[in-house]
């Protein structure tokens, strides 16, 4: 009897999260389909669901056009540049925190936080007059050092929490057995911090890799990446949707699947630790 | 336990991220500050000299800048409702015993790797273009007129499409803290006779306060800067120019820079009130 019913249930439960999560992915999923469609079937009402001749067509249309590889280059060095700087400063940082802290250390960790709350029009305009000072305007050098610097503060922090909880015993056994600070680090820490090192980078390439302020407003021709991209669509002679439709599948597809890979980092590195 | 030596070593491997971090606080916004004291247009004369507190007064009398604290606070409200209830119901959904639930934990958190300009686009035209978008399609199959989003409902088009984004974190988040959940607690609550609603109202809801009130704070610094999903939609029009926006409107479109720092710091002394807040839960998670 009690078999049967909890049975019941879980058919229940499965029918209905199943139709949330579909529905919620339905856009992502309507936007995947467009993009094989031709123009024509993509405006067509009724809207044509899955039997019509796909096409590769918008894809190859896009690329030509739009120089999608620069677009996609750029994202790339961008994201991948500032999340390697991140770490080159994050990891030191943390580690320190992490195992040799002082009465300060947590005041600081809370002002690195604060500093990810400043809100970025409040400094549009210094950075926009430095960048043109430095020449930094639409270059990838100057995103980088953005970027990173936004989320050097969710770096820290994922740093931080993931090297707590490495055992200090280990550590003191390492020095005990006469371990000098450099094969301490290269010996014994790297190998249990690297989990948390490749699930912070992660982390940040996606978070880099979507943002939409500064990338918008400090780049033109050059250095522009896929969220510029993008957005350069939604001029009315860009208002094809299976063209928008590739260009965007094109633009969100890698960090997607990296997302996948990501969502329990993400509660870690989004909270700072306060949920777990 | 930590000897001299490498405690000299850990305050020479935390000065990098320290002053770097410092940097990026300070010379900004010293710069701002200095700015929004000054008549400075940089196309039309450039600095203009000091002005007092003339700029915060005009930012704040200026016909824009009640609208714009309103569009705000719907835009932010909404999205907090809609994501926070939904959020809530799915959490509870996804932790019941079923079939599959890894592939509809994918299903579901999808939309926030999806970056802003994709997402505010792919709304915008295929499913709100008011001919050709999927739902005038369902509009007209009812028999009803399409409704033209981004101009008749620009500001209810942003809510869903900014809470579109976000209803994964809140799901995720929430999730995480029902599953810390005491599973034997609430089968005791059950076995003594409480309802659901009862088991919600007593049980659950104060295991997840905190996870909500975390989820609260951090949306809102992040919705209080929404910026591309109004930039490639309306770009400010239709009643959508919220505070931030607004700023960015004053500062590159009509380069008056003096004005548009004054709003700045506006923006910031907001983000700073509500970012003590969150800074206190954190940091008694600190402690423990």
């Amino acid at each position: 009897m009690a078999r049967s019913v909890t049975n019941n249930r879980k058919i229940i439960n499965t029918v209905a999260a199943w139709c949330c999560g579909l529905l919620i992915f339905f856009p992502i999923l309507w936007t995947v389909i467009t993009s094989f469609k031709t123009e024509a079937q993509a405006i067509s009402n009724p809207p044509v669901f899955l039997f019509f001749d796909w096409t590769m067509q918008n894809y190859s249309v896009v690329m030509e056009r739009s120089n999608y590889a620069r677009f996609l280059v750029n994202s790339i060095f961008i994201a991948g540049g500032s999340t390697l700087l991140g770490i080159l400063v994050g990891v030191p940082a943390a580690w320190s925190m992490a195992f040799v802290p002082s009465k300060k250390t947590k005041d600081i960790l809370l002002w690195m936080l604060s500093t990810k709350m400043l809100p970025a029009v409040g400094v549009l305009y210094p950075i926009y007059l430095l960048f043109i000072k430095l020449g930094l305007l639409d270059s990838r050098v100057g995103l980088m050092i953005v970027l990173m610097l936004i989320n050097l503060p969710i770096i820290i922090w994922m740093l931080y929490t993931y090297f707590k909880e490495i055992p200090v015993d280990i550590l003191e056994a390492a020095r005990m057995d006469g371990a000098s600070l450099k094969s301490e680090i290269i010996y014994v820490l790297t190998p249990m911090a690297l989990p948390g090192i490749a699930s912070t980078m992660l982390l940040n390439f996606i978070l880099a890799w979507n943002e939409a302020f500064w990338t918008l407003n400090l780049t033109a021709a050059k250095a522009a990446p896929l969220t510029a991209f993008i957005a350069s669509y939604s001029s009315p002679e860009g208002l094809f949707y299976a063209k928008l439709s590739a260009a965007s599948t094109m633009a969100i597809a890698p960090v997607l699947i990296l997302g996948w890979f990501s969502q329990k980092q993400l509660v870690r590195g989004l909270t700072f630790g306060a949920v777990k | 336990m930590a000897t001299q030596h490498s405690r000299s070593a850990a305050r020479f491997m935390l000065a990098p991220a320290v002053i770097l971090l410092l940097g990026w606080m300070l010379v900004p916004l010293t710069m701002t500050l200095w700015f929004s004291f000054r008549k400075y247009l940089p196309l039309r004369g450039g600095d203009l000299g000091w002005v007092g507190f003339d700029n915060y007064v005009r930012f704040v009398s200026s016909s824009s800048f009640w609208p714009s604290v309103l569009t705000t606070l719907i835009i932010v409200g909404g999205v907090l409702v809609i994501t926070l209830v939904l959020g809530t119901l799915l959490a509870l959904l996804l932790d019941q015993p079923m079939w599959g639930q890894g592939i509809v934990r994918i299903l579901v958190i999808a939309p926030f790797f999806v970056m802003p300009t994709v997402s505010a686009l792919v709304w915008k035209n295929i499913f709100m273009d008011p001919t050709n978008g999927l739902f005038a399609h369902l509009w007209k199959f009812f028999g009803a007129t399409p409704v033209v989003w981004m101009s008749q409902a620009s500001i209810e088009s942003i809510i869903l499409i900014v809470s579109w984004q976000w209803l994964p974190f809140a799901t995720l988040i929430l999730l995480t803290a029902v599953q810390s959940l005491d599973s034997e607690q609430l089968e005791a609550s059950e076995i003594d006779g409480a309802g659901v609603l009862q088991r919600f109202g007593y049980i659950i809801m104060p295991h997840l306060a905190r996870a909500l009130t975390i989820v609260i704070l951090i949306q809102t610094i992040f919705l209080l800067a929404i910026f591309a999903e109004i930039f490639v939609t309306t770009g400010g029009a239709f009643g959508t120019k919220t505070l931030s926006y607004l700023v960015f409107q004053r500062v590159l479109e009509s380069q008056n820079i003096g004005l548009g720092s004054a709003g700045g710091i506006y923006a910031v002394i907001l983000a700073n009130i509500l970012a003590i807040f969150l800074m206190r839960i954190v940091g008694k998670n600190l402690d423990s």
